[in-house]
């Protein structure tokens, strides 16, 4: 069953007083239990989707299903439960993170929102500091007390702390070096097996291999190709998932 | 430390003279209020170290018991503003949409004319002494700082704490309390320190023309009003208050630039 679906998006912003059309009747969706990556050239439209899906921007068109209902209007209360169910984590670390604020005090936010108890949030900070692979002692630090990779970790613990069905991934290894992408890379895809849901956008193709189970190939805000992983990272059919891949392969030569 | 160099003296300096205005009464060495003719209009002496008014009244213990008034109305006024146009204004930059437009042409009016004369207007339609006065100083500068808390709200708006806050569970007032004051307060302190002066001038300044603290109040501009006629002849009446103004609005406008150094170093 489809746990998120995204039909016949469109959303356009204005540019010069001139309206520019960013996305141009998308539809996609996500299976329960499975991993959607989501890649194309910057500028291509993949965060803008990812925040109408999540509700952070409206479209102007479209209809977005999630858990069965429809979403599309919801507000206030109505929203707020969604979020439950579905978070968001971003490309900068640093900045999702109130720099003014203790990172245990945002990893707790969703639950004393919630109504949980000043101890039970402390409990449960620390059990989702150890889950992503965090010392708890890093509760008691700012945001730029940690690096960038601790700090995405973090930002991970942040969007468990309700227990979502879905995560939606926007870049979140680009601002980090290649071997704390993997690490995050391989901390997302244990949260997959463990059952989760999850978009992960990137323009990085080669990265997708190790978390995603399906591919949705953007270009100019329509999807152009749309298969399983192994499908389009072996077989391209689109020239943009060539380009991609042509790029990903020459990366991975420097890299050695 | 070293951006702090610097501002230690003038703290001092305006710690001194709002614990002089909080415990007046107790520091005044005569009575305010006490009239006695027959001292009436001494020079600076021995006794009434700053001379006496026309009442036989002693002006140090005025210019001590004044700053009360003064000083305190002041900040109070100032608190008063800072929070209700800041906590407007960062509303209007998150909420966006009717409420912002409306307020921001709100603001724009009041912008629009010049302070003091604005103040005088609503201050004589109002009415009321200090109390009245204190209104129309609210009413002039709200908009001020209505229009910085947007615009830093504006700058802060689409970062993703703010976003994940909402995802968070987060209502637009805890948003606004535990996310968006904390990071925009820095300006908004260094404005109002350096609008201390300002206000404390507009103040007594209405108390001046009369339409504020009303005769026998000791307040600085009131008393400088009553001074007025006396220039010539006993000019301590005029020049005790008018001196003590002048102090305490120097002090607080060097707090307010060693303030905006500390917060804003370019
Ligand atoms: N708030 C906005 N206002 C105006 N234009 C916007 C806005 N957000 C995005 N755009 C434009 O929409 C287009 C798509 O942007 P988007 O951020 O979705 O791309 P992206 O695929 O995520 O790129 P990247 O890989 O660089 O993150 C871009 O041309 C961008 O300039
Ligand atoms: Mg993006």
């Amino acid at each position: 069953m489809a746990l998120l679906e995204l039909h016949d998006i469109v959303k356009s912003f204005q540019k010069d007083g001139k309206p520019v059309r960013v996305l141009d009747n998308v539809t996609v969706s996500v299976e329960e239990g499975k991993c959607l990556g989501l890649v194309g050239q910057s500028g291509c439209g993949k965060s803008t989707l990812a925040r109408i899906a999540s509700r952070l921007t409206e479209a102007d068109g479209g209809k977005i299903l999630f858990d069965g209902s429809d979403i599309t209007e919801l507000k206030g209360n109505g929203l707020r439960h969604v979020y439950d169910g579905l978070q968001m984590i971003f490309q900068q670390p640093e900045s999702s993170f109130n720099p003014r604020r203790l990172l245990g005090w945002s990893i707790s936010e969703p639950l004393r929102r919630h109504g949980v108890s000043e101890g039970d949030c402390r409990e449960r900070t620390a059990q989702l500091l150890r889950e992503v692979g965090l010392d708890t002692d890093y509760a008691e630090r700012y945001p730029h007390e940690v690096s960038g990779g601790e700090c995405q970790r973090a930002a991970i613990a942040r969007a468990l702390a309700l227990n979502p069905k879905l995560l939606i991934c926007d870049e979140i290894t680009s601002a980090l070096d290649v071997t704390i992408q993997r690490e995050i890379t391989a901390l997302i895809r244990s949260l997959i097996e463990k059952g989760m849901t999850c978009i992960f956008i990137t323009h990085d193709l080669a990265l997708l291999n190790d978390v995603a189970d399906s591919v949705a190939v953007m270009e100019k805000g329509k999807i152009v190709e749309a298969g399983s992983t192994v499908d389009i990272t072996s077989h391209p059919k689109s020239s943009a998932a060539r380009e991609l891949l042509e790029a990903a392969l020459f990366e991975e030569g420097f890299e050695g | 430390m070293g951006r702090y160099r610097g501002l230690f003296p003038y703290a001092l300096a305006a710690g001194l003279i709002i614990l002089l205005a909080v415990f007046a009464p107790y520091l005044a060495p005569m009575d305010p209020y006490a009239q006695d003719l027959s001292l009436a209009l001494r020079p600076p002496d021995s006794v009434n170290l700053l001379g006496t008014d026309r009442y036989g009244r002693d002006v140090l213990s005025r210019v001590i018991v004044g700053s009360q008034i003064t000083i305190c109305s002041s900040l109070l006024l100032l608190v008063a503003t800072t929070v209700f146009g800041s906590v407007v204004g960062a509303l209007c930059g998150l909420r966006g949409g009717r409420l912002d437009t409306i307020v921001m042409r709100l603001s724009d009016v009041f912008l629009a004319f010049p302070e003091m004369v604005f103040a005088i207007a609503a201050a004589s339609v109002i009415g009321g002494g200090i109390a009245g006065a204190a209104m129309a100083l609210i009413l002039i500068s709200w908009p001020k700082y209505a229009r910085l808390a947007r615009g830093l709200v504006l700058t802060i708006r689409s970062m993703p704490y703010l976003e994940a806050a909402r995802m968070s569970g987060s209502s637009d007032r805890e948003i606004l309390f535990d996310h968006v004051l904390g990071n925009i307060a820095g300006p908004i302190l260094v404005t109002a320190a350096l609008n201390l002066g300002t206000i404390i001038m507009e103040l007594a300044g209405l108390s001046f023309l009369g339409l504020g603290a009303m005769p026998p109040a000791a307040e600085w501009g009131a008393m400088m009003s009553n001074g007025r006629s006396m220039i010539q002849t006993a000019p301590w009446v005029i020049l005790a208050p008018g001196m003590a103004i002048f102090v305490s609005v120097a002090v607080f406008n060097m707090l307010g630039d060693k303030l905006r150094d500390v917060f804003d170093p370019k």
